[in-house]
């Protein structure tokens, strides 16, 4: 029996700064999950993945990572890709400070 | 304190160039990610969860303000304005740029520092009792050999590609406040019984993975031999240890495989090989190296005042009691400086108060500084005249926390917060614990307990060998935590014993505070210990609070 596919958006971290981004529907990359493209057929992950991994000046460290359709865009699964889409939780840094700012 | 000579400028200024060159040719994309890694790694530099972590390292543990002040300026102008004191004598910055990471290096370098082999299979900073040169029941200052390893195992060519990383630990007393069993090797300044100073060297000692305490592979090594004596530690492990696993590639499982026996014949027969090639070179070298490590001129002036502000200040007398410690001069002390303010991240200072502390050191404590694998600031030299006006700027600061050896002086990892291989978030339960006997007022009643926190099993927080440790976890998506027993850091190191299941994000800090309490029932006064009274009672009476539920159940 096939294993279930849960949908997934590709991620990496930007080459400059390490921030955490999404590829987009646009072949863009975004450092908003909500903004990404959540792919719900298998090859199509698998064929972003190797394509945006060869983006080596842009990123580092490409994956597919799991996500749902939520309200607003793709919601992450699991904690590590939550806290990756919002920042550390002991300042207000990275992601964090991001979103203060377009607060 | 140890200042680079020609020669260690000029390495670093090489190694600086190479690296720039490296990065610049990653930008461009002559490099790709997995090129690259290896030589970002070589210098300190990884890729955490949210950004690059640059680790600098701080040998020994030993700043001067000059250097403090380097990493102020640094936190300040290339990162978020503040730095992060590990476990291992290391400031990590969380926030850097890749572009600007060959500029901070240039910056280190200024000051004599750099972050070379602070990653890697090689061997790592060197790491030392925190109160070196200073605390009364010392034989010798280790940081003469710390700084002899240091400089023979930085680049060195037959161990730059060990079969895994390699940690030493070097202390000068009895009493043993850096570890030691928790190092691959570990020296031990002793004395025989004629009174000949020597070295007794631990060896296979290791948290993480598959936690052991460090076994005397020998009792006296004299001090001619030292040096080639861990050399030839070194190559044992480096030919028998195994490559085939990484978990398995440690030292401490080659000894637990080979037996330490075996190994200490190896050792033996290895040192013989190696012995005459060093024809006193590193004698001469040692000799040249403890130039550096002289004592202060202590001052000759009496401590009036000291007594005076303990009668009349109960906030210093609260901080005299616990942040003090017996310096070898009766008329200093040993300052250590609390950067675990009750709700803040274990381990992380601002710019700012690296500065103050920077500061003190310049003004107060003959300008020396330590960093302790406790995440806390040590100002080793103090004369007691000068501690009222040091508390008092320490305050002012927000470092005047009353806390040592206390529940909330908290070892914490990064953990998920900012560490790519974390499985759960260390920092916020760090914080929660704090806060919450903040608020119950009752930390000072509690005494010594240690609580270390991990946030995943290689344990960079120590769990294993705290009070209680704590072992964040996933498991099946959701952050759990498991607590371990009886743990000891100290001459008297063990292993805790894990309690029983796991426990949720939200039920970790009320299960620690179920723990205190059974603690406080079952002491047979204040001046027994949590360690004393797990010891005496065994983990029983406190699974049975961790575990009310089943507890009730085996009752009825």
């Amino acid at each position: 029996m096939a294993r279930p596919f849960h949908p997934k958006v590709v991620t990496a971290n930007h080459l400059l700064d390490g921030d955490v981004i999404y590829l987009d529907a646009n072949e863009g990359w975004t450092r908003n999950l909500a903004d990404a493209e959540l792919f719900e057929d298998e090859k199509r992950a698998h064929d972003k993945l190797r394509l945006a991994a060869r983006r080596l000046h842009e990123v580092a460290g490409v994956y597919l990572a799991d996500a749902v359709r939520g309200k607003n865009g793709p919601e992450p699964i699991h904690f590590r890709e939550e806290f990756r889409s919002i920042g550390p939780s002991n300042y207000p840094h990275g992601k964090r400070e991001i979103t203060e700012n377009q607060a | 304190m140890y200042a680079y000579n020609d020669f260690d400028t000029d390495f670093i200024a090489a190694r600086n160039a190479q690296f720039r060159a490296q990065v610049e040719r990653r930008i461009d994309g002559s490099l790709t990610e997995d090129e690259f890694k290896p030589l970002r790694l070589m210098n300190g530099l990884y890729l955490q969860l949210h950004a690059y972590m640059l680790r600098v390292a701080i040998p020994y543990g030993t700043l001067d303000s000059a250097k403090m002040h380097k990493l102020a300026d640094i936190a300040d102008r290339w990162d978020k304005g503040y730095g992060h004191f590990t476990t291992r004598q290391n400031i990590q910055y969380n926030w850097p740029k890749l572009r600007d990471v060959p500029d901070m290096l240039d910056a280190l370098a200024e000051v004599g520092m750099h972050a070379i082999q602070t990653s890697g299979n090689t061997i790592r900073n060197v790491t030392s009792d925190h109160f070196a040169g200073a605390a009364a029941d010392e034989i010798a200052d280790p940081r003469p050999i710390a700084e002899l390893l240091r400089q023979w195992s930085t680049d060195h060519p037959e161990f730059q590609f060990l079969g895994r990383k390699f940690k030493i630990a070097v202390s000068g007393a009895e009493n043993d406040r850096a570890v030691l069993r928790a190092h691959d090797l570990a020296v031990q300044i002793v004395r025989s019984e004629t009174g000949e100073i020597g070295y007794r060297i631990f060896v296979g000692g290791g948290l993480g993975r598959t936690p052991m305490i460090g076994k005397v592979l020998s009792d006296f090594v004299p001090q001619a031999d030292l040096l080639p004596y861990i050399e030839a530690v070194l190559s044992v492990y480096n030919l028998l240890g195994r490559r085939d696993n990484k978990y398995k590639a440690r030292i401490k499982i080659t000894v637990h495989e080979n037996g330490l026996e075996d190994i200490r014949r190896r050792v033996e027969a290895r040192f013989q090989t190696i012995k005459p090639s060093f024809a006193g070179a590193d004698a001469a070298l040692l000799k040249e190296i403890e130039q550096h490590f002289q004592p202060p001129a202590f001052l000759n002036a009496p401590t009036d005042g000291y007594a005076q502000a303990v009668q009349s200040d109960p906030v210093f007398r609260s901080w005299t009691d616990t942040n003090l410690s017996a310096h070898r001069h009766p008329d200093y002390a040993i300052v250590t400086v609390s950067i675990k303010a009750h709700g803040q991240t274990p381990g992380d200072a601002t710019s700012a108060q690296m500065r103050v502390m920077a500061d003190i050191a310049r003004d107060f404590a003959h300008d020396e500084l330590r960093i302790s694998h406790e995440q806390n600031v040590i100002l080793p030299h103090v004369h007691k005249s000068h501690l009222p006006e040091v508390h008092a700027r320490l305050k002012a600061a927000g470092l005047g926390t009353a806390n040592i050896g206390l529940i909330s002086d908290i070892i914490a990892c990064p953990g998920m917060d900012y560490c790519a291989l974390a499985t759960a978030r260390s920092i916020p339960v760090a914080q929660q614990i704090a806060t919450r006997f903040d608020e119950l007022k009752l930390e000072h009643d509690i005494g010594h307990l240690q609580i270390k926190i991990s946030g995943c099993i290689n344990a960079c927080g120590h769990h294993h060998v705290g009070h209680i440790g704590i072992l964040g976890l996933d498991r099946a998506g959701v952050e759990n935590y498991q607590i371990t027993l009886g743990g000891d850091a100290t001459e008297t190191a063990a292993i805790g014993e894990r309690a029983g299941p796991g426990f949720a994000y939200d039920e970790i800090v009320p299960a620690v505070e179920r723990l205190v309490y059974a603690y406080l029932d079952l002491r047979e006064g204040p001046a027994e210990t949590f360690l004393a009274t797990y010891r005496r009672l065994g983990a029983g009476p406190f699974r049975a609070a961790l575990y009310p539920e089943e507890a009730e159940a085996h009752a009825a």
